[in-house]
């Protein structure tokens, strides 16, 4: 019985399709942030209690007037969130209305750094079982969602908004618009 | 100075190494009696160099000589020195010397010792080893020079990872790399062996210890891999399908298949190609695990120093060996003859049956292990896990385990039921009393089921081909069979009691409060914070006692390591012959009450016991080869007739 000789190089073939998977995914670099599975989507239905006295608390109610806005992941306990403010702080003063979502803080600590940063928000839901944060498909601090005048997701960033990015979300706005 | 004279020494064993291939080359082409001579000492010479700039780097982390960029990096003047030395591969520019050494080392050793096979053969293994060899010292010295220095000494080095500060784990990446090694100079061996169309018994003997050394190197890395990680990851799992433990689990899977195959080649003259091809296999799965976790393509709980340049290259050697030795066996392999026939129950049809289970065992770990990369490829995001690969592997592992209660009672070339008759009743009369007896004690879960049964018929079809031999006469690879297929049946036990018998508690506590875990009484004494060398911690004194008995103290901490800042949970441990209490502190919770996560854990440790007892056995049967080989080497040298293999080689 003599082996047959295309089976002989069948080891080869299935090793040079492996090289060339990983080649490619080698040349397309590993991604390090989560994106959310959301986007596209409708707001989950939520309630968020007032997480400060002189700002009202987020529903999923307060989002479909026809409005896009930014919803803005943020906590007093993080860093980043503190270096954002600037850029929430110029996008509120260019119009836009920011709404805050409040995670896992307590309320002197939240009212502590509102009054220290400044205060961007319209309104402020306290999620403190990070509830709306895992219900849009957030994982980290801070991210800003753009949501359109129906409550739909349509835009995520990860991470603090620089000062270079302030000018994309105002065209991710004006998107959610039109 | 010391760092210059590694980096030189270095160059010049790369430099050998082109010599070494370059000559074993030529000699394969037209007979040169000059080049052939040279290959040999070139091997020597080189083995000589790559030691000399490994100790340089030893020597640089001993002294903490902080002008070194990798010692700055890795390492710190207030480390205990043991962890001083381990950080000298506990990188990626380190651990990469550490290979290419001992594989220098190795070839050297051949290129001394070994005198069996034709000379041709030897030289041209010796050039495959230059040929692998020589691309790691490009891929050292032009993209991981580990004595490069830095323009400013620093003043302080920036440690090494607290969780990585562990004896277990200073020991269990070069007991990894020499498995790692001792396959590559197996894959050697099967190039050399294509190459001069010598693919004989006499081939595989040569290359069996080399397997069976790397095998055992493996057995023990794993074995201690898997207890590392579950002591020190304080989840209470020994086994995570992580990607890291994957990669080392492939190459296992395949070297215990060519370990087999290679008796079989030993012994009977047959499943040459098939050989050739593990052998091939053995050492790519090494180098697919290195890249795999290496460039950062999977990700996984180990902090590797993850780099996609190192990635490619990595990717491109692995193309280099694997694919022009899949080439050259794709050429070759069809006018390698056949080798020997042999029926279907024969000790070469049970020994078949265990290189198609582990070979299947091994492409569901590498399918599962790089699905997740498939699928994201199309824009889905999975994570595989326990839920794929427990069932599917077990699916493969609890026939194979069949076939292992009986396969070495079975002779050679042909034989029948009926002579093994007894025997295989017996086996099978336990597995089922072990199954009536689980069931009885209330197990459910039909792994964990089927795990006692198999295990059972396993520990006692291994001791059966000791029956009505000379104890005393025995070989010794015969007893290293015997003692490595019980440990298989250890380790299957402890994994199917640990499944079926793990109680766990998760709770509360107030100091002076008491729970109970299984037969564990556990009392909360209190809560000190107590200081390390390079660390603090907050200790808890656990007050337990197994069934009313005498109690004890155990000590779980949660650890908070300053250099680099972060907080690990060191579980405490309290072993019994029948099992572990595990127990873990957590923060502490509202109301001053602390987390507290126990496990009573029964016979949990008969899974390392069992793959010690593997590795042990492996190491019999080294022994025993080798001096076989010694003593056949002296009679063929006295110019006495050879005797044949033992005839009971497995």
């Amino acid at each position: 019985m003599r082996r047959s000789a295309w089976t002989l190089w069948l080891p080869l073939a299935l090793f040079a399709v492996f090289i060339g998977f990983v080649a490619v995914q080698l040349a397309d670099p590993a991604q390090t942030e989560v994106e959310s599975a959301m986007i596209g989507k409708k707001l989950p239905e939520f309630v968020l209690e007032p997480a400060v006295s002189d700002r009202p608390g987020l529903a999923t109610a307060d989002l479909r007037d026809g409005k896009p806005r930014l919803m803005n992941i943020f906590a007093s306990w993080c860093a980043p969130c503190a270096v954002e403010a600037p850029q929430l702080a110029e996008l509120q003063r260019r119009g836009v209305e920011i709404v805050g979502v409040d995670v896992r803080d307590r309320p002197e600590d939240v009212a502590a750094f509102l009054a220290r940063y400044g205060n961007p928000f319209a309104r402020i839901g306290k999620d403190d079982i990070s509830e709306v944060q895992l219900g849009i498909g957030s994982a980290g601090y801070p991210e800003t969602f753009v949501i359109d005048g129906s409550g739909t997701i349509t835009y995520q960033h990860i991470g603090e908004i620089r000062p270079e990015h302030v000018e994309l979300l105002l065209e991710k706005l004006r998107e959610a618009e039109g | 100075m010391i760092a210059e004279f590694g980096l030189a020494a270095l160059w010049l064993a790369a430099v050998l190494a082109a010599l070494q291939l370059g000559a074993g080359i030529v000699t394969l082409r037209r007979e040169d009696e000059v080049l052939a001579a040279l290959v040999r000492p070139a091997a020597i010479v080189q083995g000589a160099l790559a030691a000399l700039s490994f100790g340089a780097l030893l020597l640089l982390f001993y002294r903490t000589d902080l002008s070194v960029k990798l010692v700055a990096a890795n390492s710190h003047s207030l480390k205990p020195l043991l962890f001083k030395l381990a950080g000298a591969w506990g990188n990626h520019e380190g651990s990469m010397l550490l290979w290419v050494t001992v594989m220098a080392l190795s070839g050297a050793l051949i290129a001394l010792l070994e005198r069996r096979l034709p000379e041709r053969t030897m030289l041209a293994t010796l050039a495959a080893q230059a040929f692998v060899g020589l691309g790691f010292y490009v891929f050292i010295l032009a993209f991981s020079n580990p004595f490069e220095r830095l323009p400013q000494p620093e003043l302080e080095g920036m440690g090494l990872n607290p969780l990585l500060q562990d004896i277990g784990l200073a020991l269990h990446p070069p007991t990894l790399y020499f498995g790692y090694v001792g396959l590559s100079v197996a894959f050697s061996f099967a190039v050399g062996a294509l190459l001069t169309r010598q693919v004989t018994p006499a081939f595989a003997r040569t290359m069996r210890p080399w397997v069976l050394g790397a095998w055992i190197f493996l057995t023990l890395g794993i074995t201690a891999g898997s207890y590392w990680a579950y002591y020190e990851l304080g989840w209470g799992g020994w086994w995570f399908w992580d990607p890291v433990e994957n990669a080392s689990l492939m190459p296992w899977l395949a070297a215990t298949a060519l370990l087999h195959s290679v008796s079989v080649l030993a012994a009977r003259d047959a499943l040459r190609a098939w050989t050739i091809l593990l052998g091939v296999v053995a050492f790519s799965m090494s180098m697919v695990g290195t890249f795999l976790v290496r460039s950062g393509v999977l990700t996984s709980v180990h902090a590797f120093a993850v780099d996609p340049e190192r990635g490619t290259i990595l990717l491109i050697l692995l193309a280099l060996y694997i694919g022009s030795a899949l080439v050259l066996f794709a050429l070759r392999a069809g006018t390698v003859a056949e080798g020997e026939r042999f029926s279907v129950t024969s000790r070469e049809a049970a020994l078949v049956m265990n290189n198609v289970g582990l070979s299947a065992i091994l492409a569901i770990v590498l399918l599962g292990t790089l699905y997740p990369l498939v699928t994201e490829a199309f824009g889905v995001r999975v994570s595989v896990g326990p839920p794929y690969f427990n069932p599917v592997a077990a699916m493969f592992l609890l026939p194979m385990l069949a076939v292992l209660a009986v396969g070495p009672l079975l002779r050679w070339r042909r034989d029948s039921i009926e002579r093994v008759r007894g025997p295989v009743v017996l086996a099978g009369v336990i597995a089922v009393a072990a199954l009536v007896a689980v069931l009885l004690a209330g197990v459910s879960g039909i792994l964990q089921i089927l795990g006692f049964a198999l295990a059972a018929a396993v520990a006692v079809g291994s001791v059966l081909p000791l029956k009505g031999r000379s104890l005393r006469r025995l070989p010794l690879a015969t007893w290293g069979m015997v003692l490595a297929h019980f440990g298989v049946a250890v380790s299957i036990f402890g994994m199917a009691a640990d499944a079926a018998w793990t109680k766990e508690r998760l709770i509360a506590l107030h100091v002076g409060e008491t729970t109970q875990v299984g037969p564990w009484k556990v009392d909360l004494a209190g809560v000190e914070p107590v200081a390390g060398p390079n660390w603090t911690a907050l200790e808890a004194s656990l007050l337990v006692s197994y069934k009313g008995g005498e109690p004890v103290y155990v000590a779980p901490q949660l650890r908070s390591f300053w250099s680099p800042p972060q907080q690990t949970s060191e579980s405490a441990l309290l072993t019994r012959w029948n099992g572990q209490l595990y127990s873990i502190l957590g923060e502490e919770a509202e109301g001053e009450r602390w987390q507290l996560r126990l496990w009573w854990k029964p016979f949990v440790t008969f899974i390392w016991y069992g793959g010690v007892l593997i590795g042990l056995g492996g190491l019999l049967a080294l022994i025993g080869r080798v001096r076989l080989d010694l003593k056949r080497r002296y009679v063929t040298a006295r110019g006495k007739r050879v005797r044949g293999e033992a005839p009971d080689a497995a």
